[in-house]
Protein backbone atom coordinates (compact mmCIF):
# COMPACT_ATOMS: atom_id res chain seq x y z
CA UNK A 1 0.00 0.00 0.00
CA UNK A 2 1.18 3.49 -0.84
CA UNK A 3 2.32 5.79 1.94
CA UNK A 4 0.66 9.17 1.94
CA UNK A 5 2.96 10.49 4.64
CA UNK A 6 6.57 9.66 5.27
CA UNK A 7 8.31 11.14 8.27
CA UNK A 8 12.02 10.63 8.49
CA UNK A 9 14.12 11.70 11.44
CA UNK A 10 11.79 14.57 12.27
CA UNK A 11 12.69 16.20 15.57
CA UNK A 12 12.00 19.36 17.48
CA UNK A 13 13.76 21.27 20.20
CA UNK A 14 11.91 24.38 21.36
CA UNK A 15 13.69 27.68 21.92
CA UNK A 16 13.41 26.95 25.64
CA UNK A 17 15.81 24.06 25.07
CA UNK A 18 13.15 21.46 25.65
CA UNK A 19 13.46 18.52 23.29
CA UNK A 20 9.81 17.89 22.61
CA UNK A 21 10.36 15.37 19.86
CA UNK A 22 13.25 12.99 19.40
CA UNK A 23 13.97 11.92 15.81
CA UNK A 24 10.83 10.17 14.60
CA UNK A 25 10.38 7.77 11.73
CA UNK A 26 6.82 7.06 10.75
CA UNK A 27 4.88 6.21 7.61
CA UNK A 28 1.15 6.64 7.27
CA UNK A 29 -0.57 4.46 4.70
CA UNK A 30 -3.03 5.89 2.26
CA UNK A 31 -6.59 5.35 3.42
CA UNK A 32 -5.95 4.28 6.99
CA UNK A 33 -7.01 5.72 10.29
CA UNK A 34 -3.99 6.17 12.47
CA UNK A 35 -4.35 6.99 16.14
CA UNK A 36 -1.58 8.67 18.01
CA UNK A 37 -1.83 7.97 21.69
CA UNK A 38 0.19 9.51 24.45
CA UNK A 39 -0.06 11.26 27.79
CA UNK A 40 -0.14 15.05 28.18
CA UNK A 41 3.00 16.69 26.88
CA UNK A 42 4.12 13.60 24.97
CA UNK A 43 4.66 15.56 21.76
CA UNK A 44 1.56 14.71 19.73
CA UNK A 45 0.64 18.29 18.92
CA UNK A 46 4.28 19.10 18.24
CA UNK A 47 4.46 16.29 15.70
CA UNK A 48 1.33 17.47 13.92
CA UNK A 49 2.51 21.09 14.01
CA UNK A 50 5.77 20.11 12.33
CA UNK A 51 4.08 18.14 9.59
CA UNK A 52 1.53 20.88 8.90
CA UNK A 53 4.05 23.70 8.80
CA UNK A 54 3.06 25.48 12.02
CA UNK A 55 6.41 24.81 13.62
CA UNK A 56 9.97 24.80 12.37
CA UNK A 57 11.57 21.41 12.51
CA UNK A 58 14.99 21.07 14.13
CA UNK A 59 15.80 18.31 11.69
CA UNK A 60 14.42 15.57 9.48
CA UNK A 61 12.21 15.41 6.41
CA UNK A 62 8.52 15.01 5.72
CA UNK A 63 6.99 13.87 2.46
CA UNK A 64 3.28 14.20 1.80
CA UNK A 65 1.95 12.28 -1.18
CA UNK A 66 5.54 12.12 -2.41
CA UNK A 67 6.10 15.89 -2.12
CA UNK A 68 8.71 17.26 0.21
CA UNK A 69 6.92 19.52 2.67
CA UNK A 70 9.64 22.16 2.56
CA UNK A 71 10.71 22.37 -1.08
CA UNK A 72 7.31 21.43 -2.60
CA UNK A 73 5.26 22.98 0.16
CA UNK A 74 2.41 24.01 -2.09
CA UNK A 75 1.72 20.53 -3.38
CA UNK A 76 2.35 18.96 0.01
CA UNK A 77 0.13 21.32 1.98
CA UNK A 78 -2.68 21.23 -0.52
CA UNK A 79 -3.18 17.59 0.48
CA UNK A 80 -3.45 18.28 4.19
CA UNK A 81 -6.35 19.36 6.35
CA UNK A 82 -5.85 20.24 10.00
CA UNK A 83 -8.16 20.55 12.97
CA UNK A 84 -5.95 21.83 15.78
CA UNK A 85 -6.38 21.00 19.42
CA UNK A 86 -7.21 24.54 20.49
CA UNK A 87 -10.47 26.13 19.44
CA UNK A 88 -9.66 29.00 17.10
CA UNK A 89 -12.29 30.46 14.83
CA UNK A 90 -12.97 33.66 12.96
CA UNK A 91 -15.33 34.87 15.66
CA UNK A 92 -17.01 37.63 13.70
CA UNK A 93 -17.51 35.66 10.52
CA UNK A 94 -20.17 33.17 9.53
CA UNK A 95 -19.35 29.48 9.04
CA UNK A 96 -20.10 29.94 5.35
CA UNK A 97 -17.69 32.84 4.92
CA UNK A 98 -15.02 31.08 6.94
CA UNK A 99 -15.24 28.01 4.72
CA UNK A 100 -15.08 30.06 1.53
CA UNK A 101 -11.99 31.73 2.92
CA UNK A 102 -10.33 28.39 3.58
CA UNK A 103 -11.08 27.14 0.10
CA UNK A 104 -9.54 30.26 -1.30
CA UNK A 105 -6.42 29.91 0.81
CA UNK A 106 -5.95 26.42 -0.56
CA UNK A 107 -6.34 27.68 -4.13
CA UNK A 108 -9.57 25.79 -4.74
CA UNK A 109 -12.31 27.28 -6.92
CA UNK A 110 -15.58 28.11 -5.13
CA UNK A 111 -17.85 25.12 -4.64
CA UNK A 112 -21.08 26.01 -2.95
CA UNK A 113 -22.44 22.48 -3.22
CA UNK A 114 -19.53 20.96 -1.33
CA UNK A 115 -19.75 23.58 1.39
CA UNK A 116 -23.46 22.94 1.78
CA UNK A 117 -22.87 19.20 1.95
CA UNK A 118 -20.20 19.59 4.63
CA UNK A 119 -22.27 21.99 6.70
CA UNK A 120 -25.28 19.71 6.51
CA UNK A 121 -23.15 16.70 7.35
CA UNK A 122 -21.95 18.44 10.49
CA UNK A 123 -25.43 19.73 11.44
CA UNK A 124 -24.32 23.30 10.91
CA UNK A 125 -26.53 24.19 8.00
CA UNK A 126 -28.99 26.09 10.20
CA UNK A 127 -26.12 28.09 11.60
CA UNK A 128 -24.46 28.86 8.30
CA UNK A 129 -25.20 32.58 8.46
CA UNK A 130 -24.74 33.10 12.20
CA UNK A 131 -21.65 34.67 13.60
CA UNK A 132 -19.32 31.91 14.78
CA UNK A 133 -19.02 33.83 18.04
CA UNK A 134 -22.63 32.95 18.85
CA UNK A 135 -22.18 29.18 18.40
CA UNK A 136 -21.58 26.72 21.21
CA UNK A 137 -18.16 25.20 21.82
CA UNK A 138 -19.09 21.90 20.18
CA UNK A 139 -20.48 23.73 17.17
CA UNK A 140 -17.31 25.78 16.90
CA UNK A 141 -15.30 22.59 16.84
CA UNK A 142 -17.50 21.31 14.05
CA UNK A 143 -16.94 24.55 12.17
CA UNK A 144 -13.23 23.89 12.43
CA UNK A 145 -13.72 20.40 11.05
CA UNK A 146 -15.87 21.74 8.24
CA UNK A 147 -13.14 24.25 7.44
CA UNK A 148 -10.46 21.59 7.47
CA UNK A 149 -12.48 19.60 4.96
CA UNK A 150 -13.44 22.57 2.80
CA UNK A 151 -10.48 22.14 0.50
CA UNK A 152 -10.96 18.37 0.06
CA UNK A 153 -7.75 17.20 1.75
CA UNK A 154 -6.40 13.69 1.23
CA UNK A 155 -4.85 13.58 4.68
CA UNK A 156 -6.69 14.92 7.68
CA UNK A 157 -5.14 15.61 11.06
CA UNK A 158 -7.51 15.68 13.99
CA UNK A 159 -5.78 16.80 17.16
CA UNK A 160 -8.01 15.54 19.95
CA UNK A 161 -11.23 15.94 18.01
CA UNK A 162 -13.41 14.69 20.82
CA UNK A 163 -11.88 16.45 23.80
CA UNK A 164 -14.62 18.22 25.69
CA UNK A 165 -17.31 16.99 23.36
CA UNK A 166 -20.50 15.31 24.51
CA UNK A 167 -21.15 11.63 23.92
CA UNK A 168 -23.54 12.19 21.07
CA UNK A 169 -21.19 14.49 19.22
CA UNK A 170 -18.40 12.01 19.77
CA UNK A 171 -20.48 9.32 18.08
CA UNK A 172 -21.19 11.72 15.23
CA UNK A 173 -17.51 12.45 14.95
CA UNK A 174 -16.66 8.79 14.75
CA UNK A 175 -19.28 8.29 12.07
CA UNK A 176 -17.88 11.25 10.19
CA UNK A 177 -14.34 9.90 10.38
CA UNK A 178 -15.47 6.52 9.09
CA UNK A 179 -17.38 8.20 6.27
CA UNK A 180 -14.26 10.11 5.32
CA UNK A 181 -12.22 6.98 5.29
CA UNK A 182 -14.71 5.38 2.97
CA UNK A 183 -14.15 8.28 0.61
CA UNK A 184 -10.44 7.54 0.70
CA UNK A 185 -9.30 10.23 3.13
CA UNK A 186 -6.44 9.21 5.37
CA UNK A 187 -6.89 10.25 8.98
CA UNK A 188 -4.38 10.81 11.73
CA UNK A 189 -5.99 11.54 15.06
CA UNK A 190 -4.65 12.05 18.51
CA UNK A 191 -6.63 11.17 21.53
CA UNK A 192 -6.50 10.52 25.22
CA UNK A 193 -9.49 8.22 25.01
CA UNK A 194 -8.17 4.76 24.49
CA UNK A 195 -11.59 3.46 23.61
CA UNK A 196 -11.60 5.92 20.78
CA UNK A 197 -8.40 4.53 19.32
CA UNK A 198 -9.68 1.04 19.93
CA UNK A 199 -12.94 1.81 18.22
CA UNK A 200 -11.62 3.78 15.28
CA UNK A 201 -8.05 3.10 14.40
CA UNK A 202 -6.49 0.68 11.96
CA UNK A 203 -3.08 1.35 13.38
CA UNK A 204 -1.90 2.87 16.58
CA UNK A 205 1.24 4.72 17.53
CA UNK A 206 2.15 5.36 21.12
CA UNK A 207 4.24 8.40 21.82
CA UNK A 208 5.78 9.18 25.16
CA UNK A 209 8.24 11.88 26.13
CA UNK A 210 8.89 12.77 22.52
CA UNK A 211 9.59 9.21 21.47
CA UNK A 212 7.50 6.96 19.32
CA UNK A 213 7.57 3.91 21.53
CA UNK A 214 5.44 1.70 19.40
CA UNK A 215 3.59 1.56 16.10
CA UNK A 216 1.48 -1.40 15.15
CA UNK A 217 -1.79 -2.62 13.72
CA UNK A 218 -4.38 -2.33 16.39
CA UNK A 219 -5.31 -5.98 16.29
CA UNK A 220 -1.69 -7.12 16.19
CA UNK A 221 -0.94 -4.80 19.03
CA UNK A 222 -3.70 -6.17 21.13
CA UNK A 223 -2.64 -9.68 20.28
CA UNK A 224 1.02 -9.04 20.83
CA UNK A 225 0.80 -7.25 24.08
CA UNK A 226 -2.55 -8.54 25.13
CA UNK A 227 -3.10 -10.57 28.19
CA UNK A 228 -6.28 -12.28 29.25
CA UNK A 229 -7.83 -12.40 32.62
CA UNK A 230 -9.57 -15.54 33.84
CA UNK A 231 -11.90 -15.09 36.76
CA UNK A 232 -13.05 -18.15 38.69
CA UNK A 233 -16.01 -17.58 40.96
CA UNK A 234 -16.01 -19.87 43.96
CA UNK A 235 -18.93 -21.64 45.59
CA UNK A 236 -17.54 -20.94 49.05
CA UNK A 237 -15.40 -17.95 49.97
CA UNK A 238 -11.82 -18.70 51.04
CA UNK A 239 -10.00 -16.85 53.79
CA UNK A 240 -6.72 -16.98 51.89
CA UNK A 241 -5.08 -18.36 48.80
CA UNK A 242 -4.19 -22.05 49.18
CA UNK A 243 -0.38 -22.48 49.06
CA UNK A 244 -0.86 -25.32 46.58
CA UNK A 245 -1.86 -22.72 44.01
CA UNK A 246 1.14 -20.44 44.57
CA UNK A 247 2.73 -21.52 41.26
CA UNK A 248 0.07 -19.63 39.27
CA UNK A 249 0.39 -16.33 41.16
CA UNK A 250 -3.35 -15.92 41.46
CA UNK A 251 -5.13 -13.11 43.19
CA UNK A 252 -7.90 -13.75 45.63
CA UNK A 253 -10.48 -11.10 44.89
CA UNK A 254 -14.04 -10.19 45.68
CA UNK A 255 -13.65 -10.86 49.42
CA UNK A 256 -12.37 -14.36 48.86
CA UNK A 257 -15.17 -15.24 46.45
CA UNK A 258 -13.06 -15.46 43.30
CA UNK A 259 -9.61 -16.22 41.89
CA UNK A 260 -8.18 -13.97 39.27
CA UNK A 261 -5.61 -15.38 36.87
CA UNK A 262 -3.86 -13.14 34.35
CA UNK A 263 -2.11 -14.93 31.52
CA UNK A 264 -0.37 -14.06 28.29
CA UNK A 265 -2.44 -15.19 25.32
CA UNK A 266 0.70 -15.58 23.25
CA UNK A 267 2.44 -17.89 25.66
CA UNK A 268 2.53 -21.44 24.29
CA UNK A 269 1.19 -22.94 27.48
CA UNK A 270 -1.22 -20.95 29.56
CA UNK A 271 -1.35 -23.69 32.25
CA UNK A 272 -5.09 -23.35 32.62
CA UNK A 273 -5.92 -27.08 32.44
CA UNK A 274 -3.36 -27.79 35.18
CA UNK A 275 -4.80 -24.98 37.26
CA UNK A 276 -8.32 -26.32 36.94
CA UNK A 277 -7.15 -29.87 37.76
CA UNK A 278 -5.32 -28.67 40.86
CA UNK A 279 -8.34 -26.68 42.05
CA UNK A 280 -10.51 -29.71 41.47
CA UNK A 281 -8.17 -31.95 43.38
CA UNK A 282 -8.20 -29.49 46.28
CA UNK A 283 -11.97 -29.83 46.40
CA UNK A 284 -12.66 -26.17 45.74
CA UNK A 285 -16.02 -25.75 44.03
CA UNK A 286 -16.26 -23.42 41.02
CA UNK A 287 -19.59 -21.67 40.47
CA UNK A 288 -18.76 -19.81 37.29
CA UNK A 289 -15.88 -18.57 35.19
CA UNK A 290 -15.24 -15.71 32.79
CA UNK A 291 -12.38 -14.49 30.66
CA UNK A 292 -11.64 -10.97 29.57
CA UNK A 293 -9.25 -9.61 26.96
CA UNK A 294 -7.10 -6.74 28.20
CA UNK A 295 -7.91 -3.44 26.58
CA UNK A 296 -5.64 -0.99 24.86
CA UNK A 297 -5.81 1.01 28.01
CA UNK A 298 -3.95 -1.70 29.89
CA UNK A 299 -1.42 -1.93 27.10
CA UNK A 300 -0.99 1.78 27.04
CA UNK A 301 -0.58 2.11 30.76
CA UNK A 302 1.93 -0.71 30.87
CA UNK A 303 3.91 0.81 28.01
CA UNK A 304 4.13 4.30 29.38
CA UNK A 305 4.87 2.98 32.83
CA UNK A 306 7.67 0.83 31.53
CA UNK A 307 9.09 3.91 29.84
CA UNK A 308 8.92 5.86 33.04
CA UNK A 309 10.72 3.15 34.96
CA UNK B 1 1.16 23.04 -10.22
CA UNK B 2 0.60 26.68 -9.30
CA UNK B 3 3.28 29.32 -9.35
CA UNK B 4 1.23 32.03 -7.71
CA UNK B 5 -1.70 31.28 -5.45
CA UNK B 6 -3.93 34.07 -6.74
CA UNK B 7 -6.98 32.61 -5.08
CA UNK B 8 -5.36 32.80 -1.68
CA UNK B 9 -4.33 36.39 -2.17
CA UNK B 10 -7.76 37.38 -3.30
CA UNK B 11 -9.37 35.36 -0.50
CA UNK B 12 -7.33 37.22 2.11
CA UNK B 13 -7.92 40.53 0.38
CA UNK B 14 -11.67 40.09 0.15
CA UNK B 15 -11.94 38.65 3.65
CA UNK B 16 -10.19 41.70 5.08
CA UNK B 17 -12.15 44.20 3.01
CA UNK B 18 -15.41 42.50 4.00
CA UNK B 19 -14.52 43.25 7.60
CA UNK B 20 -14.00 46.90 6.68
CA UNK B 21 -17.25 47.23 4.80
CA UNK B 22 -19.21 45.55 7.56
CA UNK B 23 -18.28 48.44 9.80
CA UNK B 24 -17.83 51.06 7.11
CA UNK B 25 -19.78 53.68 9.05
CA UNK B 26 -17.57 53.34 12.09
CA UNK B 27 -14.41 53.09 10.02
CA UNK B 28 -15.09 56.33 8.20
CA UNK B 29 -16.78 58.31 10.96
CA UNK B 30 -13.61 58.78 12.98
CA UNK B 31 -11.46 60.31 10.23
CA UNK B 32 -14.33 62.45 8.94
CA UNK B 33 -15.04 63.84 12.38
CA UNK B 34 -11.34 64.36 13.10
CA UNK B 35 -10.77 66.18 9.85
CA UNK B 36 -13.79 68.37 10.42
CA UNK B 37 -12.52 69.27 13.88
CA UNK B 38 -9.12 70.18 12.47
CA UNK B 39 -10.78 72.47 10.00
CA UNK B 40 -12.93 74.13 12.58
CA UNK B 41 -9.95 74.73 14.84
CA UNK B 42 -7.05 75.29 12.43
CA UNK B 43 -8.82 76.30 9.27
CA UNK B 44 -11.43 78.68 10.65
CA UNK B 45 -10.40 79.70 14.17
CA UNK B 46 -6.66 79.99 13.70
CA UNK B 47 -6.31 79.94 9.93
CA UNK B 48 -8.16 83.23 9.59
CA UNK B 49 -5.26 84.93 11.35
CA UNK B 50 -2.52 82.99 9.56
CA UNK B 51 -2.55 84.53 6.14
CA UNK B 52 -1.34 82.66 3.09
CA UNK B 53 1.60 80.31 2.83
CA UNK B 54 3.28 80.24 -0.57
CA UNK B 55 0.17 81.76 -2.08
CA UNK B 56 -2.19 79.17 -0.60
CA UNK B 57 -4.71 79.93 2.12
CA UNK B 58 -3.84 78.29 5.44
CA UNK B 59 -7.00 76.20 5.37
CA UNK B 60 -6.04 74.74 2.01
CA UNK B 61 -2.38 74.47 3.01
CA UNK B 62 -3.09 71.98 5.78
CA UNK B 63 -5.29 69.70 3.65
CA UNK B 64 -2.50 67.50 2.22
CA UNK B 65 -0.92 67.16 5.64
CA UNK B 66 -4.23 66.17 7.21
CA UNK B 67 -4.87 63.56 4.58
CA UNK B 68 -1.37 62.17 5.08
CA UNK B 69 -1.94 62.09 8.81
CA UNK B 70 -5.17 60.15 8.43
CA UNK B 71 -3.68 57.76 5.89
CA UNK B 72 -0.56 57.14 7.96
CA UNK B 73 -2.42 56.40 11.15
CA UNK B 74 -5.08 54.27 9.53
CA UNK B 75 -2.54 52.33 7.47
CA UNK B 76 -0.55 51.38 10.51
CA UNK B 77 -3.59 50.56 12.61
CA UNK B 78 -5.42 48.60 9.93
CA UNK B 79 -2.50 46.52 8.86
CA UNK B 80 -1.27 45.88 12.40
CA UNK B 81 -4.73 44.81 13.52
CA UNK B 82 -5.31 42.75 10.37
CA UNK B 83 -2.45 40.35 11.08
CA UNK B 84 -2.42 40.60 14.86
CA UNK B 85 -6.03 39.54 15.20
CA UNK B 86 -5.64 36.07 13.65
CA UNK B 87 -2.48 35.60 15.69
CA UNK B 88 -4.37 36.51 18.82
CA UNK B 89 -7.40 34.31 18.13
CA UNK B 90 -5.18 31.48 16.91
CA UNK B 91 -6.71 31.27 13.44
CA UNK B 92 -3.33 32.04 11.93
CA UNK B 93 -2.70 28.29 12.03
CA UNK B 94 -4.65 28.11 8.82
CA UNK B 95 -2.44 30.65 7.07
CA UNK B 96 0.65 28.76 8.12
CA UNK B 97 -0.71 25.41 7.01
CA UNK B 98 -2.06 26.61 3.66
CA UNK B 99 -0.13 26.45 0.40
CA UNK B 100 0.43 30.20 0.51
CA UNK B 101 3.77 31.89 0.12
CA UNK B 102 4.81 34.71 2.46
CA UNK B 103 4.64 37.19 -0.41
CA UNK B 104 1.05 36.21 -1.08
CA UNK B 105 0.14 36.63 2.58
CA UNK B 106 1.72 40.09 2.64
CA UNK B 107 0.04 41.10 -0.62
CA UNK B 108 -3.34 40.01 0.70
CA UNK B 109 -3.14 41.73 4.07
CA UNK B 110 -1.19 44.80 3.05
CA UNK B 111 -3.17 45.19 -0.15
CA UNK B 112 -6.45 45.16 1.76
CA UNK B 113 -5.20 47.53 4.45
CA UNK B 114 -3.78 49.90 1.85
CA UNK B 115 -7.04 49.88 -0.07
CA UNK B 116 -8.89 50.83 3.10
CA UNK B 117 -6.57 53.70 3.88
CA UNK B 118 -6.72 54.97 0.32
CA UNK B 119 -10.51 55.01 0.53
CA UNK B 120 -10.12 56.84 3.77
CA UNK B 121 -7.71 59.32 2.24
CA UNK B 122 -10.22 60.16 -0.46
CA UNK B 123 -13.03 60.49 2.05
CA UNK B 124 -10.84 62.87 4.06
CA UNK B 125 -10.14 64.84 0.90
CA UNK B 126 -13.85 65.05 0.14
CA UNK B 127 -14.54 66.21 3.70
CA UNK B 128 -11.87 68.88 3.41
CA UNK B 129 -13.40 69.98 0.12
CA UNK B 130 -16.53 70.95 2.04
CA UNK B 131 -14.53 73.50 4.03
CA UNK B 132 -12.04 74.93 1.58
CA UNK B 133 -11.59 75.06 -2.19
CA UNK B 134 -8.78 72.74 -3.20
CA UNK B 135 -6.86 72.49 -6.43
CA UNK B 136 -4.75 69.52 -7.39
CA UNK B 137 -2.00 70.39 -9.84
CA UNK B 138 -0.63 66.88 -10.31
CA UNK B 139 -3.46 64.40 -9.66
CA UNK B 140 -1.37 61.48 -10.95
CA UNK B 141 1.41 62.20 -8.52
CA UNK B 142 -1.11 62.85 -5.79
CA UNK B 143 -2.54 59.36 -6.15
CA UNK B 144 0.96 57.96 -6.57
CA UNK B 145 2.18 59.47 -3.31
CA UNK B 146 -0.97 58.40 -1.53
CA UNK B 147 -0.61 54.81 -2.73
CA UNK B 148 3.08 54.68 -1.95
CA UNK B 149 2.51 56.02 1.54
CA UNK B 150 -0.43 53.69 2.16
CA UNK B 151 1.55 50.65 1.06
CA UNK B 152 4.71 51.60 2.98
CA UNK B 153 2.92 52.26 6.22
CA UNK B 154 0.68 49.23 5.87
CA UNK B 155 3.88 47.19 5.60
CA UNK B 156 5.13 48.98 8.69
CA UNK B 157 1.85 48.20 10.44
CA UNK B 158 2.11 44.58 9.32
CA UNK B 159 5.52 44.37 10.98
CA UNK B 160 4.12 45.82 14.19
CA UNK B 161 1.23 43.36 14.04
CA UNK B 162 3.69 40.48 13.84
CA UNK B 163 6.04 41.86 16.46
CA UNK B 164 3.35 42.65 19.03
CA UNK B 165 2.71 40.10 21.77
CA UNK B 166 -0.15 41.98 23.38
CA UNK B 167 -2.76 44.60 22.62
CA UNK B 168 -0.67 47.15 24.52
CA UNK B 169 2.35 46.53 22.33
CA UNK B 170 0.13 46.79 19.30
CA UNK B 171 -0.74 50.39 20.13
CA UNK B 172 2.51 51.51 21.73
CA UNK B 173 4.48 52.21 18.54
CA UNK B 174 1.75 54.23 16.83
CA UNK B 175 1.23 56.14 20.09
CA UNK B 176 4.83 56.76 21.08
CA UNK B 177 6.54 57.09 17.75
CA UNK B 178 4.17 57.76 14.95
CA UNK B 179 1.80 60.32 16.45
CA UNK B 180 4.57 62.74 17.53
CA UNK B 181 6.34 62.26 14.22
CA UNK B 182 3.22 63.07 12.26
CA UNK B 183 2.52 66.18 14.28
CA UNK B 184 6.12 67.27 13.83
CA UNK B 185 5.92 66.19 10.22
CA UNK B 186 5.06 69.52 8.68
CA UNK B 187 1.33 69.01 8.30
CA UNK B 188 0.59 72.39 9.84
CA UNK B 189 3.64 74.45 8.82
CA UNK B 190 6.52 74.60 6.38
CA UNK B 191 9.99 73.74 7.58
CA UNK B 192 11.26 77.29 7.13
CA UNK B 193 8.71 78.45 9.69
CA UNK B 194 10.69 76.53 12.32
CA UNK B 195 13.48 78.19 14.31
CA UNK B 196 17.05 77.55 13.03
CA UNK B 197 18.31 74.30 14.48
CA UNK B 198 14.87 72.68 14.40
CA UNK B 199 14.88 72.93 10.66
CA UNK B 200 17.81 70.53 10.61
CA UNK B 201 16.21 68.27 13.19
CA UNK B 202 13.01 68.17 11.16
CA UNK B 203 14.93 66.83 8.18
CA UNK B 204 15.51 63.64 10.13
CA UNK B 205 11.79 63.10 10.40
CA UNK B 206 10.81 60.85 7.50
CA UNK B 207 7.26 62.11 7.54
CA UNK B 208 8.38 65.59 6.49
CA UNK B 209 9.26 64.13 3.10
CA UNK B 210 5.91 62.46 2.64
CA UNK B 211 3.92 65.52 3.55
CA UNK B 212 6.12 67.77 1.48
CA UNK B 213 5.92 65.59 -1.59
CA UNK B 214 2.20 65.14 -1.19
CA UNK B 215 1.63 68.89 -0.77
CA UNK B 216 3.68 69.50 -3.88
CA UNK B 217 1.27 67.34 -5.87
CA UNK B 218 -1.51 69.69 -4.78
CA UNK B 219 0.01 73.14 -4.97
CA UNK B 220 3.38 72.76 -6.65
CA UNK B 221 5.27 74.04 -3.59
CA UNK B 222 7.49 71.83 -1.50
CA UNK B 223 9.80 72.08 1.51
CA UNK B 224 12.23 69.65 -0.01
CA UNK B 225 12.74 68.67 -3.62
CA UNK B 226 10.11 66.23 -4.86
CA UNK B 227 12.78 63.81 -5.99
CA UNK B 228 14.08 63.60 -2.43
CA UNK B 229 10.58 63.09 -1.10
CA UNK B 230 10.05 60.28 -3.51
CA UNK B 231 13.40 58.73 -2.72
CA UNK B 232 12.75 58.92 1.03
CA UNK B 233 9.35 57.28 0.65
CA UNK B 234 10.79 54.56 -1.55
CA UNK B 235 13.62 54.07 0.93
CA UNK B 236 11.13 53.53 3.74
CA UNK B 237 9.17 51.11 1.57
CA UNK B 238 12.31 49.11 0.84
CA UNK B 239 13.27 49.05 4.51
CA UNK B 240 9.85 47.66 5.43
CA UNK B 241 10.06 45.10 2.62
CA UNK B 242 13.44 43.99 3.88
CA UNK B 243 12.13 43.54 7.42
CA UNK B 244 9.08 41.63 6.20
CA UNK B 245 11.20 39.28 4.14
CA UNK B 246 13.45 38.72 7.14
CA UNK B 247 10.39 37.92 9.25
CA UNK B 248 9.28 35.22 6.87
CA UNK B 249 12.75 33.83 6.37
CA UNK B 250 13.26 33.34 10.08
CA UNK B 251 9.65 32.67 11.00
CA UNK B 252 10.01 35.40 13.61
CA UNK B 253 7.03 35.32 16.00
CA UNK B 254 5.10 33.29 13.47
CA UNK B 255 6.64 29.87 13.81
CA UNK B 256 8.41 28.53 16.83
N1 LIG C 1 5.65 26.70 22.26
C1 LIG C 1 6.31 25.90 23.08
N2 LIG C 1 7.45 26.29 23.67
C2 LIG C 1 8.12 25.48 24.50
N3 LIG C 1 7.73 24.23 24.81
C3 LIG C 1 6.59 23.78 24.25
C4 LIG C 1 5.82 24.59 23.35
N4 LIG C 1 4.76 23.87 22.96
C5 LIG C 1 4.84 22.69 23.57
N5 LIG C 1 5.94 22.62 24.35
C6 LIG C 1 6.38 21.47 25.16
O1 LIG C 1 6.61 20.38 24.31
C7 LIG C 1 6.15 19.18 24.90
C8 LIG C 1 5.19 18.49 23.99
O2 LIG C 1 4.03 19.26 23.88
P1 LIG C 1 2.81 18.85 22.94
O3 LIG C 1 1.87 19.99 22.92
O4 LIG C 1 3.35 18.37 21.66
O5 LIG C 1 2.19 17.63 23.76
P2 LIG C 1 0.88 16.79 23.46
O6 LIG C 1 1.30 15.37 23.32
O7 LIG C 1 0.12 17.38 22.36
O8 LIG C 1 0.11 16.95 24.83
P3 LIG C 1 -1.47 17.06 25.11
O9 LIG C 1 -1.99 15.69 25.13
O10 LIG C 1 -1.53 17.68 26.46
O11 LIG C 1 -2.06 17.92 24.06
C9 LIG C 1 5.57 19.57 26.25
O12 LIG C 1 6.52 19.32 27.23
C10 LIG C 1 5.32 21.04 26.12
O13 LIG C 1 5.47 21.67 27.35
MG1 LIG D 1 -1.70 18.23 22.19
Amino acid sequence: MRNILEIDGLCKTYASGLQALKPIHLSIREGEIFALLGPNGAGKTTLIGLVCGLLRASGGTVRVGGFDHASDYRQARALIGLVPQELATEMFETPMAAMRFTRGLFAKPPNQRLIEELLRGLSLWDKRSDRIQTLSGGMKRRVMIAKALAHEPRLLFLDEPTAGVDVELRRDMWALVRGLRERGVTIVLTTHYIEEAEEMADRIGVINKGELVLVDDKSALMRKLGSKRLTLHLQQPLPELPTELAAWSLNLIDQGNAFEYVFDINAGNNRIPELLNRINSLGIGIRDLSTEQSSLEDIFVSLTRREAA
Amino acid sequence: MISVNWRAMSAIYRFELARFFRTVGQSLATPVITTSLYFVVFGAAIGGRMGEIDGVSYGAFIVPGLIMLAVLTESINNAAFGIYFPRWTGTSYELLSAPVSPIEIVCGYVGAAATKSMILGFVTLATARLFVPIEILHPGWMIGFLALTAVSFCLFGFIIGIWAQSWEQLSVIPMLVVTPLTFLGGAFYTIDMLPGVWQTVALFNPIIYLVSGFRWSFYGNADVAVGISLAATMGFLCLCLAIVSWIFRTGYRLKQ
